[in-house]
């Protein structure tokens, strides 16, 4: 028989692992999507020792396991003497992966952007950072945000993996509540509740967002 | 002193010469318009004087300075030179207003709360003041054209060049952007122009240039260019161009 009633007293640490979810989504999705904007602003201008540096973070964190990332920030980086507690450490590598992939996706957005754009803004006596930020920005913006938000939203169900190493997030919050109560069905049951809840929520967030910052006509 | 003044001017892509020698005077007021073949060069030219492309050789002045990509002061020079192209380039996630705008207000030309006039201004001059607030997407060729004339013309530049900016036209459109060219003309802006169009050339340019694989093959009047040409090149061109 299904009974969630065991799992109440632990409504607390439900809650706490919730926040902790979504703290360790949104470092690492501001935080990643900073790195991503300056990888990407790197690599357009075409250093190549430094195109070689991103070239090589992005092919590292693409081809390895992220639980694998995430054990070499908490595990291997102390012997270096570069300590974090698991919180950081997730966050780190989190940021990191996230990181990763936002910088091909705004690479790929600000290629989208036709040269004669940035030519006429150019011409108009517009100096290099102004014609990004007024003429490249915002159309780049809208031709990536569907692969932006639900890159992000792979991230936030990617958390669950800080649970390796003892974050005390949603996920890893279940196991222990499950480890007491026994009730593994029913703690499981409930978080994917409380993913699919997060996930819509994000999703209706990115959907009102996008609404708003995007009303411009495009041709079809 | 001539407003433009181009000297032996060489530009080459690579082992490609475009421009071959290139030497052309403009005086303030002047309605140039440059003629020929695809291929010979002439918007290489244009996008010489505007800085767009680097030169390896000779030199062009405009305003008594020396122009080139690698200039210091590109972006002020810029300021005072517009270009439009054969494509409008209008901005698509800004509405006509801001499109108009945003350079005289980033580049400090006007405060922000002179903007709306200084648009409704220059909206004024194409005959679209009516579309202040509509989307580029909104709006027919001929209108975005016109809106990007008016965006260059916000900056109050001292020289105006043009790229076949009819050629992506559909025919009935041509006739209102031309229009609003030949106004600009007579209020004595200067223009360089390249153009297919040859009655415009007759009409409102006072002096025609003919390029010819790089070079400037022939140069005149519009009446004894297009009514009497010199050359076997350029008669080729014109009989060619009438039908
Ligand atoms: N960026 C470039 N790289 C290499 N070659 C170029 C480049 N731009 C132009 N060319 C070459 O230079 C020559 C002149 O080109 P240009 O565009 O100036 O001709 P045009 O007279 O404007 O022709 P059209 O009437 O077709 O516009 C052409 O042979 C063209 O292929
Ligand atoms: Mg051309």
């Amino acid at each position: 028989m299904l009974n969630f009633r065991p799992l109440w007293r632990y409504e607390d640490a439900f809650i706490e692992g919730i926040l902790t979810t979504l703290e360790l989504a949104l470092i690492a999705g501001l935080a990643g999507l900073a790195l991503g904007l300056v990888c990407a602003l790197v690599l357009g201008r075409g250093n190549r020792a430094a195109n070689l540096l991103i070239r090589s973070y992005i092919e590292i964190i693409r081809n390895t396991p992220p639980v694998l990332q995430i054990f070499i920030i908490f595990f291997v980086l102390p012997r270096i003497g570069l300590r974090f507690p698991p919180f950081e450490a997730a966050a780190v590598a989190l940021t990191l992966y996230f990181g990763a992939f936002v910088t091909e996706i705004i690479r790929s957005g600000l290629d989208s952007i036709p040269k004669a754009q940035v030519e006429a803004g150019h011409c108009l006596g517009l100096a290099g950072w102004q014609v990004f930020a007024h003429v490249v920005l915002m159309p780049a913006m809208r031709n990536i945000y569907p692969s932006l938000t639900s890159q992000f939203i792979l991230l936030l169900l990617g958390t669950s993996i800080a649970s390796f190493i003892s974050a005390e997030e949603l996920f890893h919050t279940a196991a222990v509540v499950d480890s007491r109560t026994f009730r593994s069905f029913e703690v499981y049951a409930l978080i994917s509740g409380i993913y699919v809840l997060m996930v819509i929520a994000f999703r209706l967030l990115f959907f009102a967002i996008g609404r708003l910052a995007f009303r411009w006509p495009v041709a079809r | 002193m001539a407003l433009v003044e181009i000297k032996n001017l060489r530009k080459t892509f690579g082992k490609l010469e475009v421009i071959k020698d290139v030497s052309l005077t403009v005086e303030q007021g002047d309605i140039v318009a440059i003629i020929g073949r695809s291929g010979s060069g002439k918007s290489t030219l244009l996008r010489c004087i505007n800085g767009l492309e680097d030169i390896q050789g000779g030199s062009i002045t405009v305003g008594g300075r020396d122009v080139s990509a690698k200039m210091a002061g590109l972006k002020e020079y810029r300021q005072r030179v517009g270009i439009v192209f054969q494509q409008f380039n209008l901005f698509p996630h800004m509405n006509v207003l801001k499109n108009v705008t945003l350079a005289p207000i980033l580049t400090g030309k006007i405060k922000k709360p002179q903007a709306r006039k200084l648009a409704e201004d220059s909206l004024t001059t194409v005959g679209l003041l009516d579309k202040i607030e509509a989307w580029p997407e909104q709006l027919s060729g001929g209108q975005q054209q016109r809106v990007a004339i008016a965006r260059c013309l916000a900056m109050k530049p001292e020289l105006m060049l043009f790229d076949e900016v009819t050629s992506a036209l559909d025919p009935e459109l041509v006739g209102e952007v031309l229009k609003v060219m030949e106004d600009m003309a007579r209020q004595g802006m200067t223009m360089i122009l390249v153009t297919h169009e040859m009655n415009f050339a007759r009409n409102v340019a006072n002096k025609v240039v003919f390029m010819h694989h790089g070079r400037i093959w022939e140069q005149g009047h519009p009446d004894q260019m297009l009514g009497d040409p010199q050359t076997p090149e350029l008669q080729a061109f014109i009989s060619s161009s009438r039908t």
